[in-house]
């Protein structure tokens, strides 16, 4: 399965020669587990087993939890407080799958972040980082999903906004917005289906994950040197990477406990404060909560959808230009969405022939504005929509666009990288003289 | 097998595409009801009219009521509010039409094409917010003493239009018309 060159596996029992020749799974798992991984990882390379140990919690949790609630506008609220009040360990698992979504976007995001420093997403990686973006989209769909089910205010309300995002869409944006809400507003149809979906998605999304796994053990991982593995012969490449078990494994899992630590931190002594109190009052489609403050991992994007009001020139510009088609609400949406579409659009637009940001003293600063950006995004996503917030947005949303369609190009052109390593190996040596060969 | 020089195509050519079209087809016609069973079924999309008993409104206040699973304002407005409405005619309005269903499309956005009566006391209209579908608080709320929606900051004026804010739309107002004296049907 790998393009690096490394021991495949010889089954040796009478058992294994005769699965190997019938369908060599076994083989599979070894090649997968053995895989030649850079000797050089550093610690922001342990979320990718983060993220897995999230999807399974989040898993096993949920099919846990669907057996005990009910998908109906009359008891879906009332079911929760039962699986908090009645179910043997209730409040312990509802807790875990609720903080386990934080954790789960906490490390994407961390993850993200760390492809968009080190190159992750560069030539030869492109259709990893792709795949990656659509977990990302899908996690946001099945995080959304699982919000509405307790059927509290915040519930109705984030799912009444969010669905009508799809109604901003021109000409085939209500059918759109019918066809996902089953009737005229939210109700029962659309909480039976969100159920049916958010069961579903998670799913979707391991399957994606096996393809991201199988992209990436295809061109090998990238590394913070952003220097290719060697690969001319076994020997050469054995000098630049240390097989995946026992070695990652085992450091990929000591990272895993400090997550954790904070992990259940949250979930036994702060369980609720992450959530909205809001969503303890049960759905009323008749009174908008005063203020309707979607999960902290949408804030970002929730303040870009939120930046462009009709008196942005760009609003107005793009009004003018499509005949009033491209409204503000449009606008907004498509800026939303756009955010992403940016993001998956890096491997092209990054025109620097340096991979590893490690490597690029300018590129260092825009990225650590990108990150300050994010965190004024979450920051301002939450407050309401007055002066000085919708400066900070519409700068904040302008600068995450920006980033990516002109910084990262022109950066590539004007900027004076210095010379990475020649090899992963030169760079090991460097920063541990004395290890082991 | 190349067939640089037969244009007139093989009968192997025919039934590649005969095949393609016959399973495209038969696709179109599987999935069609998978992806139709989500548009509301008959119980949702049966729900008629109904009538509000509006005896009890007194002049400066409003109810909410629930019809097609969304909120309708019913406000009784007072003499300033309806001056108010029909002096900001005139004002930089976002959006020109009425969005009146009980009248034509394409008229403006005039207070006295949005009211009910010819007083402008009764002003009926969705309380869903033309930008994402939020319920607008009411009772003089916002910088134009209407309505203001707290989930993204939109300001309508005592007629319900749009004054300020990301909403693209002044609320609509639903086909509503008064039975007798204190009873109004919507729908």
């Amino acid at each position: 399965m790998s393009g690096i060159p490394h021991d495949h596996y010889e089954p040796s029992s009478g058992f294994g020669k005769w699965m190997h020749k019938r369908l060599p799974v076994i083989g599979l798992a070894y090649d997968t587990l053995m895989v030649p991984t850079p000797k050089n990882l550093n610690w922001w390379w342990i979320w990718g087993i983060v993220l897995a140990f999230c999807l399974a919690l989040q898993i096993v949790t949920g099919i846990i939890l669907a057996m005990h609630y009910t998908p109906h506008v009359d008891m879906a609220f009332a079911s929760v407080e039962h699986i908090m009040r009645d179910v043997n360990g209730g409040p312990m698992l509802r807790y875990v799958h609720a903080n386990g979504a934080s954790m789960f976007f906490v490390a994407v995001y961390v993850h993200i972040f760390r492809g968009l420093f080190y190159g992750s997403y560069k030539a030869p990686r492109e259709v990893t980082w792709i795949i990656g973006m659509l977990i990302y989209l899908m996690m946001m769909g099945t995080g959304f999903m699982g919000y509405v089910l307790p059927w509290g205010q915040m519930s109705f309300w984030g799912a009444t906004v969010i669905t009508g995002l799809f109604g901003a869409i021109p000409l085939i944006g209500e059918p759109i917005q019918t066809l996902l809400l089953g009737g005229p507003a939210v109700d029962n149809a659309t909480l039976n289906r969100f159920f049916s979906l958010h069961y579903l998605l998670p799913f979707v999304i391991a399957a994606l994950v096996a393809l991201h796994i199988w992209a990436f053990h295809h061109t090998g991982n990238n590394n913070p040197t952003g220097v290719e593995v060697r690969r001319g012969s076994k020997e050469e490449a054995e000098k630049d990477t240390l097989p995946f078990w026992p070695y990652f494994v085992i450091k990929d899992l000591v990272g895993l406990g400090m997550v954790l630590i904070a992990f259940f931190a949250i979930v036994g002594f702060m369980p609720n404060f992450l959530g909205h109190p809001d969503n303890y009052i049960e759905a009323n489609p008749l009174a908008t909560p005063a203020h309707i403050v979607p999960e902290w991992y949408f804030l970002p994007f929730y303040a870009i959808l939120r930046a462009f009001t009709a008196d942005v020139w760009a609003v107005q510009f793009a009004s003018f230009i499509t005949g009033g088609i491209v409204d503000a609400k449009f606008f907004g949406v498509l800026a939303m969405f756009g955010a992403i579409a940016v993001m998956a659009l890096a491997p092209w637009t990054d025109t620097s022939s340096v991979r590893s940001g490690a490597y690029r003293p300018a590129f260092k600063w825009w990225f650590r504005l990108l990150l300050i950006d994010f965190v004024v995004l979450m920051w301002v996503g939450a407050r309401d929509t007055n002066f000085p917030h919708d400066w900070i947005s519409l700068i904040g949303a302008t600068y995450w666009f920006a980033y990516f369609l002109v910084v990262l190009p022109l950066l590539g052109l004007f900027e004076k990288p210095q010379t990475p390593p020649a090899s992963i190996e030169e760079d090991f040596k460097a920063h541990y003289p004395g290890a082991a060969e | 097998m190349s067939h640089a020089d037969d244009h007139k195509g093989t009968r192997r050519d025919f039934l590649y595409y005969a095949t393609g079209g016959a399973a495209a087809v038969t696709t179109g016609v599987a999935v069609w009801p998978l992806v139709n069973q989500m548009n509301p079924s008959a119980d949702v999309r049966a729900q008629s009219s109904i009538r509000v008993d509006v005896a009890d409104i007194v002049v400066g206040s409003q109810i909410t009521v629930k019809w097609l699973g969304k909120p309708v304002f019913i406000r009784r407005r007072t003499e300033e509010e309806i001056a108010q409405a029909r002096a900001d005619n005139d004002a930089a309005l976002v959006d020109h039409l009425a969005r009146n269903d009980n009248l034509d499309a394409t008229l403006s956005a005039d207070d006295q094409n949005r009211a009910m009566d010819d007083t402008g006391e009764w002003l009926v209209m969705m309380g869903v917010c033309t930008h994402l579908g939020c319920v607008p608080l009411g009772d003089g709320s916002g910088d134009f003493g209407g309505w203001y929606c707290p989930c993204h900051g939109s300001h309508y004026d005592t007629s319900g239009r749009i004054r300020k804010g990301p909403a693209p739309r002044n609320l609509p107002v639903p086909v509503a018309e008064f039975v007798d004296e204190t009873t109004i049907k919507l729908g």
